[in-house]
């Protein structure tokens, strides 16, 4: 066992604190980015990091601000590092906060190893393209939109949905066929209500996977810098038990969109210049590192597999937030008001929503042989089912021919009952045969993206 | 030398560092991090950092190279994965880098390999700047033609056949008294343009196998290119088909800020795939360049400038190349973040204000020309760019630099998109300027190319406008030569546009096989039409088997598609005729 080292360096000469930003004498030695404790003359202690380091000057940032700091009787203690997390294999089962200090009444952890939390880039020459489905049980994303080992793939949703739920259900009933004692859950809370984050922990409790969960808890009430820290320290817990353990991982984060927000209050806090809706010009870079943090390796065993959890401001999702999102994840799923309006759950919303790893992760020997044509036919008589829904809006569906009546009928089943399908689990073989049904009602010339063969073999006789 | 003096992001400023030059090359701290002198005020030099500067420290030291960012060219570069200062990845992982630590070191150029060198020119003959001296087989596809590099030249006095290495002397030239001494491998400062005798009129297809580009808005060889849109709306797919299959010698994809899994998948998929016309691993026609989005930043703006390079190099000997960037935009915002550590006066959307003349420099590098030297040879450098506008909003800045440079714009549509019609190139705001250009080269494939292409593209323009009347009165009000233009239109989209990247066969169509396709659909659209007129319905032409067949065709294999196709006419002669009170 090692431990980490307490302080290396103190200063005492501050120039200058305003805002969260305080200004300190030069120490030679003192790293870029480096961690620090501000203590002030009270004896309490804010963390900070240096963010500007000149021989005559140190910009820290005081996370928490600099009120009640006074010039005088403040120190400021350099940590000689940046954050760290201790690791090992009993870190499986239990809950930390924030910057990584357990919050479940147990004892701290015995680490094998301090793993800086901000990771090294994979070598994209040691990746491995992600190709194993995981079986969420849900059929609009197993179906057509389906989850891969390795893949970065976010729920986009909006305040007032059920994204929650739907999140729970998929950590419930996700798994990952042939490697099942392998499986495991980070959870990281970040900005949310405490109930929300309660509702979370209850339910991998009921279920029983908290043994096989690490869970790291930022709330609305804790400091908003350490939302900052978390989804850092969730990625390298996950990197940790998936590339020494030969884990495959799956981490969710929840809600991206306090991530962001954080992001920003520190940005302006800063005095940068902002970029598109004050968010900073760098957001884009800061959140490719924590997702890029995904993938496989070859010659590894494990994989990191990420579902980031976000809130669209204004349902809009070209707002930054979703829009520098997908322009990293691999593809979305769409959580849509109008469909929840409906009484449909879960009301995904299949043309917004995107699997980009999934023709890797679905066919024969993965899902079934017929899979890829089945989901390119749903996609089809699907969109030409909404597209004379529209027209019908105005015309009147009496006014359509009756082949065009039959793909509004088609486009109302496969919501009704391929889309909404409630809490219960399907695997993915039932949510193929419900393809099949709703193409029994189509005359078979209008199959025309199924080959020839799967229609024989798999469409069941009209009745 | 220097030491460092502040360190802010990646902006280092370092002291005692006069006798430095703008551009130079520096090793900063303990770990040696490449970084980039973009400034000197007195002693002082402002660096711009290539890699992560966590944990550097005032005072650490500073070392010149002497030299500025260059590309190491020669023998070893085709088929290797490099990261954005050439850096070879590969090489990396050889060495167990899974991770890229900061500071890590690996030749570009291999240096212990030997290559079988064999002179094409001999002792006596005078060669100038740019000439071919000789060959090395580097792939069974290309071969590697060793150049004198463009400011040297003189009477050859040495030169043999043998294996050697990039570093060893394949020849000696003599000019003026003075002996140069040369190597296989050249270095060449990425940001120079390389040095070419005379332009030439972009004038010769690129064949790439998409229908949409190849038939609709072609793109020549020498072009430029830009493929803006939104997230998830194929970009990337599209950039990866361009590289697979285009009929160029040599292809250099420049991943630039983008995701590391779709740069293992193109890896991984390139190894497997083989070139349609000679049957070999497409390997051994790429360079890789993968900076990804979480690698560092600063190092995103040196990586397309390394892939230009390494293509002009190329093209310098004779060869057609193809460069994709994916994306100029994660390009563009290297600059402003740098920009914002410099607290330079930001331009609009917080860009800074050489953006535009930054992205002109690298689209400019694209052309036809005549190479520098002997023998005499054309060589071409095509580039085609990824924009990805925040919202999808093309009015944003770095679009509309773009959109000023390029002469060919395949404008992705979300809708199309969501609606999974892939490429979802839109046939309405698309256009290529070279599309009069390389009408001779195409009409000389396939006779009747410009005729059909225009009324292909004006019946696709006349459904568009029809649609807007469908969306207040419904189809069904629609008489039945409209309610045929929307159906032909259907298949010219479905049956033609859309092409599937996935699909074995679909994945790439010679323009000889598009032609036959749209041929089809415009007989079928005839045919119909003469029926229409003694009596038939369209609802009738729609049920008809022909139609499952034409859309089917996709399906249907190279070698026996011609045949085919031939038969679907003749059944098309026989079943599209009305009869009294339909269609047989
Ligand atoms: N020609 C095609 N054939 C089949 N599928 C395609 C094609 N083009 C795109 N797609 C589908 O669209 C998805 C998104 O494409 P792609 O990754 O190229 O988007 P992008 O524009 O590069 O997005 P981003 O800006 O986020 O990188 C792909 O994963 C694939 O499923
Ligand atoms: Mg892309």
């Amino acid at each position: 066992m090692k431990s980490a080292p307490l302080y290396v360096r103190e200063g005492r000469a501050i120039n200058e604190a305003k805002g969260s930003l305080l200004v300190a004498k030069g120490i030679p030695g003192v790293q870029y980015n480096e961690m620090v404790d501000v203590r002030l003359a009270s004896g309490e202690i804010r963390r900070g990091q240096a963010i500007d380091v000149s021989e005559d000057v140190i910009v820290v940032q005081v996370f928490g601000g600099v009120s009640e700091l006074d010039l005088e009787d403040s120190a400021v203690r350099y940590k000689g590092d940046t954050l760290r997390l201790p690791v090992s294999i009993d870190i499986l089962g239990r809950t930390f906060n924030g910057i990584g200090g357990p919050i479940d009444g147990g004892p701290p952890v015995v680490a094998d190893e301090f793993l800086d939390v901000n990771g090294s880039p994979m070598n994209p020459a040691s990746r491995i393209p992600p190709a194993e489905f995981i079986e969420t049980g849900v059929s609009a994303i197993d179906g057509l939109n389906a989850l891969v080992r390795g893949q970065k793939l976010p729920i986009f949703s909006a305040s007032g949905l059920p994204h929650n739920q739907l999140t729970a259900q998929i950590l419930r009933q996700a798994s990952v066929k042939g490697a099942e004692g392998k499986f495991v859950i980070i959870f990281a809370a970040i900005g949310i209500s405490y109930n929300d984050a309660d509702f979370f922990m209850g339910n991998l409790e009921e279920t029983g996977a908290m043994a096989r969960t690490v869970a790291f808890i930022n709330t609305a009430s804790d400091p908003v810098i350490e939302r900052i820290s978390t989804p850092k320290l969730a990625l390298t817990a996950a990197e940790y038990l998936a590339w020494n353990h030969g884990m495959h991982t799956l981490v969710v984060l929840t809600d991206m969109t306090n991530y962001c927000e954080a992001l920003r209050e520190l940005s302006a806090m800063r005095d940068e210049i902002p970029s598109r809706r004050g968010y900073p010009g760098y957001m884009y870079t800061d959140l490719a590192m924590t997702y890029e943090r995904a993938g496989r390796l070859l010659g590894k065993e494990g994989s990191v597999t990420i579902m980031p959890i976000l809130t669209m401001p204004d349902d809009d999702i070209t707002h930054p937030i979703p829009d520098l999102t997908g322009y990293i994840t691999e593809g979305q799923i769409v959580i849509s008001r109008e469909l929840e309006r409906k009484g449909m759950y879960p009301p995904i919303n299949v043309f917004l929503s995107l699997s980009r790893m999934i023709k890797e992760g679905i066919g024969e020997g993965k899902t079934r042989e017929d899979h890829n044509n089945v989901f390119m036919q749903l996609y089809a008589a699907y969109a030409e089912g909404c597209y004379l829904r529209e027209i019908s809006t105005i015309i009147g569906a009496e006014a359509l021919s009756d082949r065009d009546k039959m793909y509004l009928t088609i486009a109302d089943r496969f919501e009704a009952e391929f889309i909404s399908q409630g809490e219960v689990r399907r695997t993915v073989e039932e949510t193929l045969d419900i393809g099949w049904k709703l193409f029994a009602a189509l005359p078979k010339e209008e199959l025309k993206l199924i080959k020839e063969e799967f229609i024989e073999k798999y469409l069941p006789s009209a009745d | 030398m220097g030491k460092i003096w502040r360190i802010s992001g990646p902006v280092v400023i370092a002291e005692d560092m006069r006798g430095s030059q703008v551009f130079e090359v520096v090793e900063i701290g303990n770990e040696g991090l490449v970084g980039e002198i973009i400034g000197l005020e007195g002693d002082r030099a402002v660096i711009q950092a290539h890699e992560d500067t966590q944990g550097l420290k005032a005072g650490d030291e500073v070392k010149g190279t002497g030299g500025i960012l260059s590309a190491e060219l020669g023998p070893g570069i085709i088929g290797a994965i490099y990261d954005g200062l050439q850096k070879s990845l590969t090489d990396l992982m050889a060495g167990g880098n899974e991770f890229l630590a900061r500071g890590i070191k690996s030749y570009a150029l291999p240096r212990d390999k030997k290559w079988h060198f064999t002179p094409t020119v001999k002792v006596g003959d005078t060669v100038g700047g740019g000439s071919i001296i000789g060959t090395v087989p580097e792939t069974g596809l290309i071969e590697h033609r060793i150049m004198v590099p463009p400011d040297k030249g003189g009477v050859v006095k040495a030169i043999s056949e043998g294996d050697y290495t990039v570093e060893d002397i394949v020849a000696r030239l003599e000019k003026d008294g003075e002996v140069q001494e040369l190597t296989m491998m050249q270095k060449w400062p990425i940001k120079k343009p390389r040095p070419y005798s005379k332009r030439q009129p972009t004038e010769r297809l690129l064949v790439t196998g998409m229908r949409i580009m190849d038939y609709m808005f072609p793109l020549a060889l020498g072009g430029k290119a830009a493929i803006p849109g939104g997230f998830g709306t194929g970009k990337t797919v599209t950039l990866q088909q361009l590289v697979r299959w285009s009929q160029t010698h040599l292809n250099i994809y420049v991943g630039c800020g983008e995701r590391g899994n779709e740069m293992a998948d193109a890896l991984y998929s390139f190894k497997e795939l083989t070139d349609p016309k000679t049957g070999r691993s497409l390997e051994e026609k790429e360079i890789f360049i993968a900076n990804t989005s979480n690698m560092p930043v600063v190092a995103r703006e040196a990586s397309i400038f390394l892939g230009i390079t390494m293509a002009e190099y190329f093209r310098d000997m004779g060869y057609d190349v193809l460069l994709v960037a994916d994306s100029t935009s994660r390009w563009a915002e290297a600059m402003r973040e740098i920009g914002g550590r410099l607290e330079e006066m930001p331009g609009e959307e917080g860009f800074p204000a050489y953006m535009g003349s930054r992205l002109a420099s690298f689209y400019e590098r694209a052309g036809q020309v005549e190479c520098l030297g002997s023998p005499h040879r054309m060589g071409s450098v095509t580039v085609t760019g990824a924009v990805s506008p925040p919202g999808g909003d093309f009015s944003e800045p770095v679009t509309q630099n773009t959109l000023r440079i390029v002469d060919a714009v395949y404008a992705l549509d979300a809708q199309l998109a969501n609606q999974r019609h892939f490429p979802a190139i839109s046939w309405l705001t698309s256009y290529s300027l070279y599309a009069d250009s390389v009408a001779e080269c195409w009409n000389d494939i396939v006779p009747g190319w410009s005729e059909t292409r225009t009324a292909a593209l004006k019946m696709l323009q006349l459904e568009a406008e029809l649609e807007e009347i469908v969306r207040l009165v419904g189809p069904e009000a629609l008489p039945e030569k409209d309610k045929l233009l929307l159906l032909v239109s259907k298949m010219l989209r479905e049956d033609f546009l859309m092409q599937n990247a996935y699909h074995e066969i679909d994945t790439y169509t010679t323009p000889e096989r598009a032609q036959l396709v749209v041929q089809t659909i415009m007989k079928f659209n005839d045919l119909a039409q003469k029926a229409l007129a003694d009596g038939g319905n369209v609802a009738e032409f729609r049920a008809s088997p022909v139609v499952r067949k034409i859309s089917r065709i996709k399906d249907i294999p190279n070698e026996t598609v011609e045949q085919s196709i031939k038969e679907l006419w003749a059944e098309m002669e026989i079943s599209l005729v009305a009869q009294k009170g339909g269609v047989a």
